[in-house]
């Protein structure tokens, strides 16, 4: 007997690992975004599967509709320099952080895999624009400015930075 | 499917962002690896927030995670044209000039 949430989480989690694993490996730094972006958007269908659906919307509006691009538009920028040639010696550090990540990995994803809590009922407006968006403005104020003075600094940062510095 | 199903599938995606940040020297993969693990960390907060409904406390964690990687992703690439502009290159094996 699966449930929907199940067949959901099954296929987002499949789509995000292979979508990373494209991310990671492939030579075109295009592949890559695009790799991301499926990565992403399987994120946002697991994200439903958690009661999360502001943070889905979110997930989707942020991350594939603007940092994805923004990823793409650097791509464009850049050009062919964006494609860096293959790696050339320092095996041993390249295996041995793989080795080191692959073992840590599965040391914790087998361990963490049988614990088990119950879900909790979540209330009517779990997740929810109004339920999130009171925790938000009620609880987090303080945080929630704060972060938008951090996303100015790092527009404004970002300006700075990567302007030209012909006069 | 319990919650220890979503902190497994969490950790495998942080380990292809670590690996592929430890691997690759082409920067923009390496920023697209930190987002990639940005995004796992996201996924414990809201399964630990579902198993505990009771709050939003990891839902609204998880909204400032989302702001803060788009803040970074902004600077970071910003950071990537300066350095493409001075070495021609976006191979981070060319930033040596502090090891000297």
């Amino acid at each position: 007997m699966t449930s929907p949430g199940t067949i959901l989480f099954v296929t987002t989690a499949i789509f995000a690992m292979a979508g990373g694993l494209v991310t990671i490996s492939a030579r075109r730094p295009l592949r890559a975004a695009i790799g991301l972006l499926v990565h992403i958007i399987s994120l946002a269908g697991m994200f439903l599967t958690l009661d999360a659906q502001l943070l889905a919307a979110l997930q989707l509006l942020v991350y594939a509709g603007a940092v994805v691009v923004l990823f793409v538009f650097v791509i464009m920028l850049i050009g062919p320099a964006s494609e860096v040639g293959p790696i050339e010696g320092r095996f041993a550090s390249r295996t041995l952080s793989l080795a080191v990540t692959i073992a840590i990995v599965l040391a914790v994803s087998t361990s963490l895999a049988y614990f088990d809590l119950p879900w909790g009922a979540p209330s009517e407006d779990f997740g929810t624009v109004e339920g999130l968006g009171m925790a938000i403005y009620s609880k987090a104020l303080v945080p929630f400015e704060v972060v938008s003075i951090t996303l100015l600094v790092a527009i404004v940062g970002a300006v700075a930075i990567a302007r030209s510095r012909t006069e | 499917m319990g919650v220890g199903t979503y902190l497994a599938l969490a950790s495998v995606l942080f380990g292809i962002g670590a690996a592929g940040f430890l691997t690759r020297r082409n920067m923009l993969i390496q920023l697209m690896s930190i987002e990639l693990m940005l995004n796992s960390v996201n996924v414990v907060l809201l399964a630990f927030n579902r198993v505990n409904p009771g709050n939003h406390d990891g839902q609204v964690f998880a909204f400032f995670v989302i702001a803060v990687a788009a803040a970074e992703a902004a600077v970071g690439l910003a950071i990537l044209i300066a350095y493409y502009r001075i070495k021609k290159t976006i191979d981070t094996d060319a930033a040596s000039l502090l090891k000297y």
